[in-house]
């Protein structure tokens, strides 16, 4: 729960970085300003973007560490030589790096303190039991992750300049680290809804079939909605225009507005931005209106299900209060949207507006994760998936209320 | 030296240093009502840099004078390429004053030294980002009292942006030109393009957010007048 929380609180950040349009603050990576990361002079780091850049970095830190010490946790004994073998190739690695000069100073002692790191999560004498499947398998994602989604956002600024498919490169990273960041969060998330004790200790049996097929797809719909809703915000954030719309519900006044070649020059003469200088194009009218229709449909979805799941369950069951959550999390994100484009985009509501969605796409993951969950216990017993559901909490129930 | 060697001398000395020319004059106009300008708010709210204003700075897309006169306008001869006197012209000097990069429109000639200050108490980034191969992307931190920094681009560019993603809202544009004729237009929206050889061209009128503008021109030796407006759609 707290990788999970930490990981909120990095997007939260991460946000922050790109509505401000800090992402390239500190120029080099794993140093900052040449200094080593954790050696950045307080001065500094308080200077405009810079600050928001470095605690970014800080905090990313912060989740890696976590992420090896429930890689640990959940792994049990048996993880420790494999968090062994990597500690000791990522240290020999650093050195190795440190050895080829001092351009590759900073990079190396980054890779050695990963792998000190590591090594001392495998030396740590936990005589622990692995936890049951999955669990094993999704810490040691969220490990491998963690350490590509570092990689993904120091590349973002050592890479920015080189141009991809007529795009820098430095957007395209900013998108799939965006986007990574969400996946992990969906994870860790996960990982920490296996661990609950309403997950562990929950009689499923008793659950009965509480979610109908057309429900459960619903479910994974909307949540991948939700998921392609966050693809299309990054890619939109990470292009640094500013707002390609600028009212809402109208966009340019009309309700789809002209995509030409004079009319998006005429958008263009009569933007006035302070911080995202770039002109507009457009494909990114057309993407953000793409993300309004999206939104819409999405915010329908969203209600389907909760109105799908208040049909389905009594009253307190943990699935329709994890429902109701989503969709007064979906009312206010909507909200944030607009809020968003009525600041003209002012930097602490847009971020918002990220960890809004990311807590949406979240818990979706969850209610698709229960549901499954439910099923499958179901399928498995057919003569308690036969009992009629009638009223009240049942004992598994009132497990995962407690660990909500 | 003979009367007939005397003439040929200053005539080839006149066609080599280019004494025969003449100077462009013109003023560029905006049509139409420009959106108005914003504070710049995010300076203002700064704590270091919130310091050096007494309140925020309004953005400068459109100058305007009350004639119509635009400023800040690249004015220059097109197709004229491979004339790059910037080796030896005077280096352009590029501010970082209050926060903001002064001036924050500048045109220069490809392998002209640009020469970035920083007068700031502050930190500042100089991240110039250009977009047309040749030209190198720079990324250099500055601190206050920091030495100056030297830059110079090899290929002509429109509008290349500098920009200090420390101060996400600190912009300058850096047109380069691959020859000497070409000019800003001033507060007023006036230009003057000097010693330009006679002959025909085609000048080109260039404001950031405005667009463009051009017409065909002829130089002879007592120049050339051309007014250009700009239109907002």
């Amino acid at each position: 729960m707290a990788t999970a929380l930490c990981t909120l609180g990095l997007i939260a950040v991460g946000g922050l970085v790109t509505s401000h349009g800090v992402g390239m603050s500190v120029p080099d990576w794993p140093t900052s300003y040449g200094y080593n990361m954790f050696a950045l002079p307080v001065s500094m780091w308080l200077t405009g973007g810079v600050f928001h850049e470095h605690t970014h970095r800080l905090w990313a830190t912060l989740v890696g560490v976590l992420v090896v010490a429930l890689t640990r946790w959940v792994g049990g004994r048996p993880a420790r030589r494999s968090l062994a073998i990597i500690g000791v190739g990522e240290l020999a690695g650093g050195q190795l790096l440190l050895l080829l000069g001092p351009d590759w100073k900073g990079a190396g002692h980054f890779l050695s303190g990963i792998g000190g790191v590591v090594l001392l999560a495998a030396v740590v004498w936990v005589r622990n039991a692995p936890s049951q499947a999955p669990l094993p398998k999704l810490a040691w994602t969220a490990f491998w992750l963690v350490q590509v989604q570092g990689l993904l956002g120091g590349l973002r600024v050592v890479l920015d300049a080189q141009v991809f498919a007529g795009t820098r490169l430095g957007v395209w990273l900013g998108v799939l680290h965006g986007c990574l960041a969400q996946a992990f969060l969906v994870l860790t998330a996960l990982i920490a809804l296996l661990t609950s004790r309403g997950w562990t200790s929950g009689d499923w049996a008793a659950c009965l079939k509480p979610v109908g097929g057309r429900l459960f797809n619903g479910l994974i719909l909307t949540t991948g909605l939700i998921g392609l809703q966050l693809v299309l915000g990054a890619t939109m954030r990470h292009q640094h225009a500013g707002l390609a719309i600028p009212d809402f519900p109208l966009a340019y006044g009309r309700v789809w507005p002209d995509l030409s070649a004079e009319a998006v020059a005429r958008y263009n003469q009569q933007r006035i931005e302070t911080l995202a200088a770039n002109p507009i194009t457009g494909v990114q009218v057309a993407l953000q209106m793409a993300h309004r229709i999206l939104a819409v449909a999405i915010v329908g979805s969203v209600v389907w299900c909760g109105v799908r799941v208040r049909a389905a369950l009594p009253q307190g069951h943990a699935l329709r209060r994890l429902a109701g959550l989503w969709v007064g999390l979906i009312a206010v994100q909507f909200g944030l949207g607009a809020w968003t484009i009525w600041s003209n985009k002012a930097a602490d509501i847009a971020s918002l507006h990220v960890v809004c969605g990311a807590l949406s796409l979240v818990t979706g993951g969850l209610l698709c994760a229960i549901s499954a969950r439910l099923r499958q216990v179901a399928a498995s017993q057919p003569e308690a998936a036969a009992t009629p559901l009638t009223h009240g909490l049942r004992p598994n129930e009132a497990g995962l209320m407690a660990h909500r | 030296m003979t009367t007939k060697t005397i003439v040929v001398v200053a005539a080839v000395s006149l066609l080599a240093f280019g004494a025969v020319a003449g100077d462009i004059t013109g003023k560029i106009t905006l049509k139409g009502t420009p959106p108005p300008e914003k504070p710049i708010a995010p300076l203002k709210g700064d704590p270091n840099c919130g310091k050096l204003v007494a309140e925020a700075p309004m953005t400068t897309f459109y100058v305007v004078d009350a004639s119509g006169g635009l400023a800040d306008t690249v004015v220059l001869l097109k197709g004229v390429e491979g004339k790059s006197t910037g080796a030896s012209a005077p280096a352009q000097v590029i501010d970082q004053k209050g926060c903001l990069y002064v001036p924050n429109i500048v045109a220069v000639q490809t392998g002209q030294k640009i020469i970035v200050k920083n007068s700031d108490p502050v930190l500042h980034n100089v991240h110039a980002t250009p977009t047309v191969a040749g030209n190198e992307e720079k990324n250099l931190a500055q601190m206050p009292g920091g030495a100056d920094l030297e830059l110079s681009f090899a290929k002509p560019e429109d509008f290349l942006r500098f920009k200090c993603d420390v101060h996400p809202w600190m912009f300058s544009w850096v047109t380069v030109v691959d020859h000497p004729y070409f000019a800003l237009s001033g507060k007023d929206g006036t230009f003057k393009i000097a010693n330009v050889p006679p002959g025909k061209y085609t000048l080109v009128a260039k404001h950031r957010k405005a667009g463009e503008a051009s017409q065909e021109i002829e130089v002879t030796d007592a120049g050339a007048t051309a007014n250009l407006t700009l239109e907002l759609k």
